[in-house]
């Protein structure tokens, strides 16, 4: 683990207004990136204690959803262009769909393009699901993914 | 041939679902000497719920049942499981770093033996045909060859470096001793032994696929094998096989053909029956079917698609695999936790 954060000086936003969404799962079949976007916006990020959102990490415009195909995919921008956290963001973000998504959706993660050094690398790595299942067995990582997604601190 | 006829109209019937595991099922495995008139088929299966299952089809009744639960040896997900060819033995890859080997004594299954050393997750493991060798693959970027010694006991004989990333498969040629291995570096390599004992890469294929690899199968008579992968294609490959036979260290596997166009996520695995039927099981839930066209052109032969079978499961599909007994019968496992058994039939019209 390195001494210092990858990002000591993160630029902090504002919360977005949120509007009251359907609370229902079935109120309609189709999924509304909007949906997913509330799922995950609060989600910790690794090193600070801000969302995602509130870092510019995500924002509304980083979901995109293909009902047809039944595909849903995530781009999300590092705070940094060398962050090393981007990983474990990308698993952050993995988790926390399963748990809210029906499985038959497929969930593709990326960073969005220009905002990684090795953005090729990091984007292998996120989709690889051998990988993912390895890292998230992983005690260690585990903690700090469930830190992220659980912490009550927002 | 029906296979020839590009007018026939094939089905996959579904035979019978396997559920048990309680998460994924990675990959399975038949019993090489099972699926006779004498011994009943037998599969065994392996998932991250970090156990291994054998099922054994009744004779009586037809019908699969869970015969054993293998647990409480593995600490981590099972990735990988493979019989040895007398079936006796069965070998076990798991992300714990370990492969375990376990025989079954008197319908009991005991783990026999422990493979450590690899640092992180083994992917996977492969017999060699006469049983003497048993190759591991790892995160670790190596592979490694044992020696099977009396007494269940295994001695690694070496640690072959050269891949740059994860390798996802290792899988012995079905008559030589020549070991293949695809990896997370898009590359395939193949190892030999020399003169003087020691295992060397004779060959590494970089120019073919554009990312993962993720399987490798041969075709019966060995001078062909498919490679699937993250690229969404599966590459056919071929080499001079009496030149192998002879020993010479100098033959290549040169690219026959591409099949692309067909998968739109990645595939997982690719299994090449002794018919010559190419089945792959891939992301986007489905199962397909590729034969050999005849219509080859001039440079070779081509491959057409058979049958798609979608929505063969739930979610993700990571094995396919024919069976060794009964023709056209195939067996595959999913992320829904379910192993199925079909059988590949041509539909009455």
């Amino acid at each position: 683990m390195t001494l210092g954060l990858i990002n000591a000086n993160p630029i902090v936003h504002a919360k977005k207004e949120r509007v009251a969404r359907c609370e229902d799962p079935h109120c309609d079949d189709a999924v509304d990136p909007l949906d997913i976007y509330d799922f995950v916006r609060d989600i910790r990020d690794p090193e600070h204690p801000y969302s995602l959102e509130q870092l510019s990490v995500l924002s509304e415009e980083s979901i995109t959803v293909d009902d047809k195909l039944g595909r849903i995919l995530i781009t999300f921008t590092p705070t940094i262009q060398h962050c090393s956290m981007a990983t474990v963001i990308g698993l952050c973000l993995r988790v926390k769909l399963q748990e809210c998504f029906p499985p038959h959706y497929k969930v593709d993660i990326k960073v969005s393009p220009g905002s990684h050094a090795d953005e090729e690398a990091v984007n292998k790595q996120l989709n690889d699901k051998e990988r993912v299942a390895a890292a998230l067995e992983n005690p260690n990582l585990r903690q700090l993914v469930d830190e992220c997604l659980y912490s009550n601190e927002l | 041939m029906d296979l020839d006829d590009e007018g026939s109209n094939f089905e996959l019937k579904e035979i019978q679902t396997l559920s048990g595991h309680t998460d994924r099922v990675w990959s399975l495995a038949w019993n090489p000497a099972t699926g006779t008139d004498d011994a009943q088929p037998v599969i065994a299966s392996c998932s991250g719920d970090k156990t291994v299952r054998i099922w054994e089809r009744s004779a009586l009744t037809r019908s699969w049942d869970c015969k054993a639960v293998l647990e409480e040896t593995h600490t981590r997900t099972v990735r990988s499981c493979t019989w040895s060819p007398s079936g006796k033995l069965l070998a076990t890859a798991s992300f714990d770093a370990t492969t375990a080997i376990w025989e079954n004594v008197g319908g009991d299954f005991q783990c026999v033996s422990t493979l450590e050393g690899h640092e992180n997750e083994v992917k996977s493991v492969s017999w060699n045909a006469s049983e003497s060798l048993l190759a591991t693959c790892s995160r670790d970027k190596t592979v490694w060859i044992w020696e099977v010694m009396p007494g269940n006991e295994f001695e690694c004989a070496s640690v072959l470096q050269g891949h740059t990333q994860d390798v996802k498969m290792v899988k012995w040629h079905p008559t030589m001793d020549i070991l293949f291995s695809c990896s997370y570096d898009n590359t395939i390599k193949v190892w030999a032994e020399d003169d003087t004992g020691d295992w060397h890469c004779i060959q590494t294929i970089v120019s073919g696929h554009s990312s993962t690899v993720w399987a490798i199968s041969f075709n019966a008579g060995g001078d062909k094998m498919v490679t699937c992968s993250d690229d969404l294609t599966l590459k056919v490959w071929e080499a001079d096989i009496e030149g192998m036979r002879s020993g010479n260290d100098q033959v290549l596997w040169k690219h026959l053909s591409t099949l692309s166009g067909y998968h739109d996520r990645t595939i997982f695995s690719v299994h090449w029956s002794r018919e010559g039927i190419i089945a792959s099981g891939a992301a986007d839930d489905a199962i397909r079917f590729f034969v050999e066209s005849k219509d080859s052109v001039v440079d070779g032969p081509s491959y057409r698609l058979l049958l798609k079978k979608e929505k063969a499961h739930d979610m993700d599909v990571n094995v396919v695999q024919w069976s060794p007994g009964e023709n056209r019968v195939m067996a595959s496992a999913s992320d829904d936790g379910t192993i199925k058994i079909w059988e590949l039939a041509t539909s009455s019209n």
